[in-house]
């Protein structure tokens, strides 16, 4: 018996072991291998607070700030912590009442809990900020936190500089591991996105202990894993922001847009997206209403139509079958070709000119000789050499690619366009493999299949005034600190044409382009005391098959013998290219080169164009039928408020409804002013009171 | 009796060093809990107002007591154990005309001045007295049925109460009394037995009705392949396998769901279902009246899920004394109770748990040791009562933090903060030591 149990004590001590062992083997699992618990472990207890730095500025080429930072400050309440505080002092600071006051309360608790601070009143005003902050004291649980803001002092650039927004799920997975989280801001358009790596700067980390109802209990291991956010760098641009403003002056009640560019460094010196918006719409408390209404605008402000939008390059083109047609010898500069009315090499009579007569290279330039460029074009395509129209548009396009044409030219804004040169694939799909040049001959005024950019026009001006070479179009020139991704690498190397283009043929084009201002199509645009070249352009355009007024192209460089800026301005449906494009073109041209307009009769051009109104009749439409609506709409509100009102009048309680009657048309500032006095007074009421009782 | 004159005389001083140790490492743990870096501690030390000096204060009347007791003649407690233990019943009995609800269980009685006596806990030490008297008497012979029920019904009658007092957690610890009665003679196959019908109960649980059943089915008649050659000799053993099949498949079809359903509570039921990651449907549950109870959303997935966070954050090493972050943090609930081993994990890690644990299974073999050394049956009874006592509490109580065990809110002995539990394992304790200091002497 002794020894039966004995061995039943053995079995209970192994049966003890057992469990102790599985227990340890439980512990090795939670404590050794399974770092869910920790990390669990880690999300319960430890805040991290994510320190922003300051995003950096950018400045245009005289080191002025195209936008800033601007610190706002955001009040923030804890509400447990409002024990014994003044509300009606702080209602009447904010004009409000108490009745809201309270209100917000409710949801802030409901929302965030009672315990954890929540923004009572966001993106304070300057005075309001100014007025809260002496008195802050008088209340606690509120404090006043900051908020960083982008703002644009000259009000100008909205395409080029973009909007910073809040990230969504699609960025976030896009840019995994970069450590954005929800709730951050990011660049989203224009520079701001295309520079987001050096805008943003480096966050900091800051670690706190919180406790189970999110409560921070003080900073974690004594702050020795935190990091400090480093700001972010400076963006130098080659941006003027006279051009500028005056560029987006000029574009105000127009479709259209502009880009001019430094011929000598490829620097961007303005480009303008008309219709535009200020951009400091987007920063600031009505932000999300600013957006909806330009998201909603039929001119479609958001489309930065420099890059985004492709055109046929019209007349403009010319300027490039020309230089190709030199190259290749169809003409020389001496060739003449005569117009009586129309082309006559197809035979259908178009394309149609506008001058009968007979014209040289300098004049059939100067004078947009559509019959001249056709037959060039005609010629190019016909040569015997090539064999078929297919490869000798091969060969056109040879050329033309090296002018930076049918492909992005890699500007350092985000959604540029690829333009287009069509490719005889493109043909033998309609005209069959045995097309021939007079199926495409509107080519060769820049009319059919070809598209470009503006941004692509101002390049090719620029091309020209170098006599054949550019640098890639680009915005940013240096960037603080030293470009530590190599993002401007490509905007440092020199582009040339092909190398059979002589520069005698660019001599050749520029005379011709001369002339246009000279004695040509452009000659209202001619700048006093400078020699421009430029080249109109008059778009034949459709809309739903319904032909609109022409679109009017010019694109332009000055001085001649010295080029300082390309420019190739364009305004959609505003007719010729001399009568919109190219005044517009000169103006600013002579800005950029004078620093001012000289003379009464161009300071007169000047005010002729910042206020005409050149918006396409199919927009005017589309924006009076979008404000009926809203009229209609906002006289239903009206009338809606109107019935409540009187319902409010009708009830027992007569106090509010006057109340409410004062508020609606007074003006908030003012409002604010008459509540502080009424407490005032009432203040000084109770203190006699008191007094009154005390005597008693 | 002629060592009466040195109280000190006989005292297995290693279980009292083990116990102190085990004291010291509670109030540690508590301080844990309590402790806020921007209160001045020493001054709410004095001032009493924390649970660890209340701890401690009733570290200093466990100190009286168990001196008391050390003092004590041995006699006293044979000579008492079945006058305690009818007190102890009758006490239990009285909880339901005068008892004190808490917490949703009708098991204390209030002693006025804020203190309140919970019975069953301190039946535990009577019952190990009287079972150890039953077993001691010279005319039981353990190995007779009739005795074996007896033991039974002393050690189960406690139990039966506690669980009509709403206390389940305070009743399974009665069924640790199955390990003495193993030791002194129980049948082997009744544990073999209940650990096979745990085993089925958690299989309903995790494993699909009809496919268990099918499993079941297969196992049978794979057993009956195995053993035809027995079964053609000998027909009883076919009969023997069908009724434990049919026992089976009977307990994972029927009795199972009617327990929980109709027996269980519905909270009791989802905390058993959701520690083997299942909902349950309360709908189901008998008790639910659709007016009062709200629909129960996981409340103790909750704790579970915390106190399991709480532990693994330790990790190897732990975060270290007064740095565990969820401690700080007050995520665990009932941290400074039921939840105490949590703080330990967070604060020390493995290697602390696993010395503590390890300080634990050392109390639990010495405990043995004394016991397998009394002369007489009433102290080695008793000692194993104590020893099967303190390791249930501790198997369950850490298991269920680790997530091996549903939550059942027993203390973990002389850890958990609480005056009647650090009693009641005092009192076990001491008592041990007192009769082991007189083990020379053949009590009866």
């Amino acid at each position: 018996m002794s020894v039966f149990n004995q061995s039943r004590s053995r079995v209970i001590q192994i049966i003890f072991l057992t469990v102790f062992i599985i227990i340890t083997v439980q512990l090795v699992h939670l404590q050794v291998f399974s770092s869910k618990y920790k990390m669990a472990a880690e999300s319960n207890a430890i805040f991290r607070k994510v320190v922003y730095p300051d995003r950096g500025i950018i400045f245009d080429r005289k080191r002025r700030a195209l936008l800033q930072n601007n610190i706002s400050f955001d009040l923030v309440v804890t509400p447990v912590e409002t024990k014994g505080l003044d509300t009606v002092a702080l209602c009447n600071l904010l004009g409000i009442d108490t009745a809201e006051y309270r209100k917000r309360i409710k949801e802030i608790i409901f929302k965030n809990t009672a315990v954890r601070p929540s923004t009572f009143e966001a993106l304070l005003s300057d005075e309001m900020y100014a007025r809260l902050n002496e008195n802050m004291y008088k209340f606690p649980g509120f404090i006043l936190t900051e908020r960083k803001a982008r703002t644009y002092p000259y009000n100008i650039g909205a395409n080029i500089l973009g909007y910073i927004d809040e990230v969504d799920t699609g960025f976030l997975r896009r840019h995994k591991d970069e450590g954005y989280e929800s709730g951050d801001y990011a660049g989203r358009t224009g520079l701001e996105r295309s520079y987001e790596k050096i805008l943003m700067g480096q966050r900091g980390v800051k670690r706190f202990i919180k406790d189970n109802k999110s409560r921070i209990q003080g900073s974690y291991e004594n702050g020795m894993y935190d990091t400090n956010a480093v700001a972010g760098k400076n963006l130098y641009t080659s941006i003027d922001v006279d051009l500028q403003a005056m560029g987006e002056k000029l574009m105000t009640n127009k479709v259209g847009a502009i880009v001019a560019i430094n011929p000598k460094t490829g620097g961007i010196l303005c480009m303008v997206s008309a219709p535009t918006y200020n951009p400091n719409y987007l920063t600031g408390s009505a932000r999300k209403k600013h957006w909806a209404d330009l998201a909603l605008d039929p001119r479609l402000p958001f489309n930065n139509r420099p890059l985004g939008n492709m055109y046929s390059p019209g007349s403009t083109f010319k300027t490039v079958s020309g230089i190709i047609g030199l190259t290749e010898g169809v003409i020389d500069e001496r060739t003449t070709i005569s117009c009586p009315g129309y082309f006559t090499g197809c035979g259908t009579g178009k394309p149609k000119c506008l001058d009968k007569g007979t014209f040289s290279f300098t004049s059939a330039i100067a004078h947009s000789d559509n019959t001249y460029f056709s037959t060039v074009y005609k010629r190019l395509l016909d040569q015997s050499k090539y064999g078929s129209a297919d490869s000798a548009l091969s060969a056109f396009n040879e050329y033309a690619y090296t002018f930076g044409l049918g492909h992005k030219l890699g500007v350092d804004l985000p959604s540029e366009k690829n333009g287009n040169l069509p490719v005889g694939k493109h043909y033998r799909k309609i005209f069959g493999p045995k097309w021939y040049s007079c199926n495409v001959i509107s080519n060769a005024i820049g009319q059919g299949e070809v598209q470009t950019t503006l941004l692509q026009l101002a390049n090719v001006m620029a091309i020209i005034s170098n006599k054949g070479w550019y640098y890639t179009p680009h915005i940013v020139d240096s960037i603080e600190g030293g470009d530590e991704y190599d993002m401007l690498a490509s905007y440092k190397t020199k582009h040339y044409t092909d190398k059979r283009i002589h520069d005698s043929i660019y001599d050749a084009v520029q005379d011709g382009m001369q002339a246009v201002v000279e004695y040509g199509t452009a000659v209202r645009s001619k700048i006093p005391g400078i020699i421009m070249c430029g080249k109109t352009g008059t778009v034949e355009n459709y809309d739903h098959g319904v032909k609109q007024q022409d679109h009017s192209f010019f694109g332009a460089f000055a001085p001649r013998d010295n080029p300082q800026i390309a420019i190739a301005v364009m305004c959609e449906n505003a007719g010729q290219g001399a009568w919109a494009a190219a005044p517009i073109a000169s103006l600013l041209v002579e800005k950029y080169l004078r620093d001012s307009i000289a003379g009464p009769e161009r300071q007169a051009m000047l005010k002729e164009f910042e206020n005409k109104n050149l918006i396409p009749l199919q927009m005017r439409l589309a924006m009076a039928t979008r404000d009926s609506i809203k009229q209609v709409k906002e006289a239903q509100k009206r009338l809606q408020e109107k019935i409540n009102k009187e319902a409010i009048d009708s009830t027992d309680d007569e106090e509010i409804a006057p109340e409410i009657k004062n508020t609606i048309p007074v003006k908030p500032v003012k409002d604010s002013s008459q509540k502080k006095k009424s407490t005032a007074v009432a203040a000084i009421l109770n203190d006699e009171e008191k007094k009154k009782k005390q005597k008693a | 009796m002629s060592n009466k004159s040195n109280v000190s005389q006989g005292v297995d001083w290693l279980l009292v060093l083990m116990y102190a140790l085990l004291l010291g490492t509670g109030l540690l743990c508590i301080f844990m809990v309590e402790y806020k870096p921007d209160t001045d501690w020493i001054a709410s030390f004095l001032g009493g107002k924390t649970n660890y000096s209340k701890q401690l204060i009733f570290v200093g009347i466990c100190a009286v007591v168990a001196t008391f007791i050390l003092l004590a003649d041995s006699k006293l407690f044979t000579a008492f154990a079945n006058l305690l233990y009818v007190f102890g019943i009758l006490l239990m009995i009285l909880t339901f005309f005068i008892g004190k609800n808490v917490n949703g269980s009708k098991s204390w009685i209030p002693l006025g001045g804020g203190f309140n006596l919970q019975p069953a806990e301190l039946c535990k030490i009577f019952t190990a007295l009287a079972l150890a008297k039953f077993l001691s008497m010279q005319e039981t012979d353990f190995t007779k049925f009739k005795s074996q029920l007896i033991g039974g019904a002393i050690a189960l009658a406690p139990a039966m109460l506690s669980i009509m007092q709403n206390e389940t957690g305070l009743a399974l610890v009665y069924f640790s009394f199955f390990i003495v009665m193993y030791r002194e003679g129980l049948p082997p196959g009744l544990l073999i037995i209940g650990f096979s019908f745990g085993v089925l109960v958690v299989a309903t649980l995790v494993v699909e009705p009809n496919l268990l059943a099918i499993i079941l089915s297969a196992i049978a008649v794979l057993i009956i392949y195995l053993l035809r050659r027995q079964i053609k000799r000998n027909k009883a053993g076919l009969y023997v396998i069908v009724a434990v099949w049919a026992v089976c498949v009977g307990v994972q079809r029927f009795a199972v769901p009617y327990i929980f359903n109709n027996v269980f509570k519905c909270y009791q039921s989802t905390r058993i279902y959701s520690m083997v990651g299942k909902d349950y449907d309360c709908s189901l549950n008998k008790h639910q009246s659709s007016k009062n109870d709200k629909p129960a959303k996981k409340p103790d997935d909750y704790n579970v899920r915390q106190s399991e966070i709480a532990i693994g954050s330790g990790g190897i090493l732990g975060n270290g004394f007064l740095k565990g972050t969820q401690t700080r943090g007050k995520f665990v609930p009932a941290q400074s109770t039921d939840f105490i081993f949590t703080s330990l994990g967070d604060a020390f890690g493995f290697a602390g748990c696993f010395l503590f644990l390890a300080l634990y299974l050392l109390m639990l073999f010495r405990i043995i040791r004394v016991a397998e050394r009394q002369r007489s049956v009433f102290s080695r009874v008793y000692a194993y009562s104590v020893a099967s006592i303190i390791f249930f509490h501790i198997t369950v109580n850490v298991c269920m933090t680790i997530g091996l065990f549903p939550i059942i809110g027993i203390p973990l002995p002389l850890i958990s903060y609480g005056g009647s539990s650090l009693l009641t394992f005092t009192i076990l304790i001491f008592i041990l030591i007192r009769l082991d200091a007189d083990r020379q002497m053949v009590l009866r």
